[in-house]
């Protein structure tokens, strides 16, 4: 999605260097901070072992051990950018940019069920564009079920427009720099 | 069983052949290659036959090649019906940056519009 005149002609923002802390709906506390390959590995596997697959969209997250491993190598891999959102040791939400070309990434996120409709998903949102802000990616794009509006608000909230309602997906796109 | 399958020249749709051609030789079905004007490829449709050609001599399968012009979803759907198709064989879609599956415009229209069985291969 590398179209320029796809993006909103203003940047997006102010967004968060993570890390972020803050206390969800539920009063826990929800610390929103870089991935760390070495450290959190384990930790984001097990959330997504134990990820709902009635939530899944578009084939993502895949389900069993080896398809989630393949996908997290492909989704952590050089350039990108992740968040994780932590409740002490457990790794309860995910963000991600993966490039695709020209300082463009393509976004998902994913909060663990028992974490969803908590204002996680806000945090995580912020922090991971914070993050890409700061690693120079200037246009970042995702597709979101057109039915999904809970989603959809969520990324207007943070400043996503629609750029393509016709196909399937519902196409968003922002502007960071 | 008499298979169509439709190819525009996407990875995805080449991939598609691929398996059926090993299915059919296989199975003994009937295969006719329709080979479409896909908006979304580059690929020339007489490029596109000669590498259809080639994966079938390969195989060593045989199968009709036929040309569709026009609207590729529609003229596809058209001609399966028309010539009592029992399914329609389609590239399963390409995959994003992230892994996420995007369905291409012609199996969106195909899976919306036809009466026959439609295989997406994955």
């Amino acid at each position: 999605m590398t179209d320029d005149g796809s993006y909103p002609a203003e940047p997006a923002g102010p967004f968060p260097d993570p890390p972020t802390t803050v206390e969800d709906a539920e009063g826990r506390s929800i610390t929103v901070r870089r991935y760390d390959p070495e450290a959190d590995r384990e930790a984001l596997a097990a959330m997504y072992e134990a990820f709902d697959p009635a939530d899944r969209a578009q084939g993502i997250p895949p389900t069993g051990e080896t398809r989630i491993a393949d996908w997290l190598d492909s989704i952590t891999g050089p350039e990108t950018v992740n968040v994780v959102a932590c409740h002490d040791d457990a790794v309860v939400g995910h963000a991600t940019l993966v490039p695709d070309e020209d300082a463009t990434a393509e976004l998902a996120i994913f909060v663990l069920q028992a974490y969803q409709g908590a204002g996680i998903g806000t945090s995580l949102l912020e922090t991971l564009l914070g993050a890409g802000q700061a690693a120079g990616i200037e246009r970042v794009w995702l597709t979101v079920e057109r039915w999904n509006e809970p989603a959809i608000s969520l990324y207007e909230k943070v400043g996503f427009e629609a750029s393509d309602t016709e196909s399937f997906e519902h196409e968003m796109t922002l502007r960071l720099h | 069983m008499q298979v169509l399958l439709g190819i525009g020249g996407s990875d995805d749709s080449m991939r598609a052949l691929e398996r059926a051609v090993d299915r059919v030789a296989e199975t003994g079905d009937d295969l006719t290659v329709a080979i479409l004007r896909n908006p979304a490829s580059e690929a020339e449709p007489a490029e596109i036959e000669r590498r259809v050609r080639s994966i079938l001599d390969e195989a060593d399968v045989s199968a009709s090649v036929r040309h569709l012009e026009g609207d590729p979803g529609s003229q596809l759907v058209d001609l399966a019906e028309r010539e009592g198709f029992d399914r329609i064989v389609l590239g399963g879609g390409e995959t994003s940056p992230m892994g996420k599956i995007k369905l291409g415009s012609i199996s969106e229209f195909v899976l919306l519009n036809s009466h026959v069985s439609v295989t997406l291969v994955r």
